[in-house]
């Protein structure tokens, strides 16, 4: 899941605080934006596609490509538009279609 | 439930300005804001940011401070994290903040969404470590964070600030690798009035570039054939230039070819829109005070048609003067006077515009990309698929959701919508505008059934209270 991550910080933030994604601790800053933290701890892939199972992280960070998506507490939502909390569960979001259980 | 004579969505710098004008003409103003802080996309986070990063992010983006301070009046509630899935009946909005949905009813609205960055479908662009330029530059506004080992491919003004702005903050691009050609620039110079009335912008423009050979930045121009390599994430990107082959291992692409009007909230309430061949895109049909033919919606700022910032605050109060006048705060002879100056600026700010458009046309392989291209990210339908289609009767956009789920994703056509346009038209040789684009409906973003439930809820206590 890790790979060498090409995102880095400027400043080395004061703390750090937990929290899960798909059933790893992963280290971030409380309050930053949850896709760039995800990234800045080397996060890959964000989720992988319902239609042929590719992997995306994210492209715009501005809430319009919807590739960031993960799954907190059960509900998908655009971790770019999202601020860390600490203890927050996370797990990647691959929403199969209907078609497919079938 | 929320009332205010002025809805605004968006709070960059149209929006902020709307705002703090039509509060300063005595209305009361509700501003409707996706980001948890103002500033737009251009002013990202820069009350946090300006301080420690403003050196980095350059003056430009700090004179973006005065607009959020001004937001600071006694008639502007600012709603933070709002986002805006529905409009309805004109100007009632329904929004959330942190999964609780509201309504807020205006006697006017001003749509103030701003641009998306253009779709740039190349080969391999939804490989993880392949991001917008916008991308690059929201990390290190918000984030304070920046992207190594990155190769940024496209064309346009976006491209060099960025890459500036990575330079000064130690996060050197690998190299720049440009789509317009010297013909582009040659053909661009018959603007070139405009260029020079716009002189400060070519001027910091030049500066930007020196600022890069400074740098050491290796730039490649007149690229074509780009493709980026990767398995499970970036790997390398390949592109041609004056018939040679390159290919550069790098970890992050940033693509960038423009930006373009964010339609979305517009479309959603059947506002008129039209084709604007110069830069290659919708933008909604406006008068010169950003009225629509549905009365009580305003369109102010790159949503209305681009043309940057300082543009987007200025179109911002003069909508606001507008609106103002219509509800009876000012007389038509205020709102003429405020609006004269407003306008003579507007002028000047955009004369640079037209060289922009021919010196930094789109990336023609990704208007038209290879049939194995994805184009469509959310469904992965490729532009073949998209040929095909045309070929089997698809006449335009909407009619592709039937074909191939084009466009129902997620993102509900803003990565894709432009390029489909465009490659139905040039297959059935129509226009785009007798192609058109998306029917765009709401929910403009995504809601759960609960939201809506508790919005109902809130609406059945409100009938109950009055009987």
């Amino acid at each position: 899941m890790k790979t060498a991550s090409s995102v880095r910080r400027l400043q080395t933030p004061e703390q750090l605080v937990s929290i899960q994604f798909a059933g790893a601790e992963v280290k971030v800053r409380e309050g930053g934006n949850l896709a760039a933290e995800l990234l800045a701890a080397g996060v890959s892939p964000f989720r992988e596609t319902p239609v042929s199972g590719a992997p995306r992280n994210p492209y715009c960070m501005m809430g319009a490509c919807f590739d960031c998506l993960v799954e907190i507490d059960g509900v998908a939502r655009q971790a770019c538009m999202t601020e860390v909390v600490a203890g927050m569960t996370i797990s990647r979001h691959s929403a199969v279609r209907e078609s497919d259980n079938a | 439930m929320l009332e205010a004579d002025l809805v605004v969505i968006g709070a960059g710098p149209a929006g902020m300005s709307a705002s703090r004008t039509a509060a300063e003409a005595g209305l009361t103003v509700v501003l409707l804001d996706e980001q948890l802080r103002a500033g737009g996309q251009i002013y990202r986070e820069v009350e946090n940011a300006a301080p420690v990063r403003g050196d980095i992010l350059g003056a430009d983006f700090v004179d973006g401070l005065s607009l959020v301070r001004a937001l600071e009046h006694p008639n502007i509630t600012h709603v933070k994290g709002a986002v805006v899935w529905q409009i309805e009946d004109r100007t009632t909005v329904a929004y959330s903040i942190n999964g609780v949905a509201s309504f807020v009813i205006g006697k006017r609205l001003l749509i103030a969404t701003g641009a998306l960055e253009r779709p740039m479908p190349v080969a391999g662009w939804t490989l993880p470590g392949v991001m917008t330029v916008g991308a690059a530059q929201i990390l290190i506004k918000q984030s304070g964070m920046v992207l190594d080992k990155a190769v940024l491919a496209g064309c346009g003004p976006l491209l060099y600030l960025t890459a500036a702005q990575m330079c000064r903050a130690g996060a050197r691009p690998l190299a720049l690798v440009e789509t317009q050609s010297m013909a582009d620039l040659f053909f661009s110079l018959r603007h070139g009035l405009g260029a020079i009335r716009g002189w400060r912008d070519l001027a910091k423009g030049l500066g930007l570039l020196a600022e890069l050979r400074r740098a050491g930045v290796k730039r490649y121009t007149g690229a074509t054939a780009i493709a980026i390599d990767g398995e499970t994430s970036v790997e390398a990107l390949r592109f041609r230039t004056n018939g040679q082959e390159h290919r550069l291992e790098c970890a992050t692409v940033l693509l960038h070819h423009g930006v373009v009007p964010n339609t979305q909230a517009a479309l959603s309430i059947g506002a008129a829109h039209e084709w604007r061949e110069q830069q290659r895109a919708f933008a909604p049909i406006t008068d010169e005070w950003g009225g629509t033919p549905i009365d009580e919606v305003f369109i102010a700022g790159d949503g209305a048609g681009v043309g940057g910032a300082v543009v987007a605050a200025l179109a911002g109060e003069i909508s606001a003067c507008q609106v103002a006048c219509g509800l009876g705060a000012i007389t038509d002879e205020q709102r003429d006077k405020a609006a004269g100056p407003l306008r003579r600026r507007l002028r000047r700010e955009l004369a640079i515009r037209p060289f922009l458009d021919r010196a930094y046309p789109p990336y023609a392989e990704a208007v038209s990309p290879a049939d194995d291209t994805i184009v469509c990210r959310c469904e992965e339908v490729t532009a073949g698929a998209i040929r095909r289609f045309a070929r089997l009767g698809c006449i335009g956009p909407n009619q592709a959701k039937a074909f191939g789920r084009l466009g129902m994703g997620p993102c509900q056509g803003r990565c894709c919508g432009l390029t489909v346009t465009e490659l139905l038209a040039s297959e059935n040789a129509r226009s785009p505008d007798q192609t058109g684009y998306y029917r765009i409906r709401p929910p403009i973003k995504p809601v759960t059934l609960q939201e809506m439930a508790s919005v109902a809820e809130e609406g059945e206590q409100e009938i109950t209270r009055e009987t």
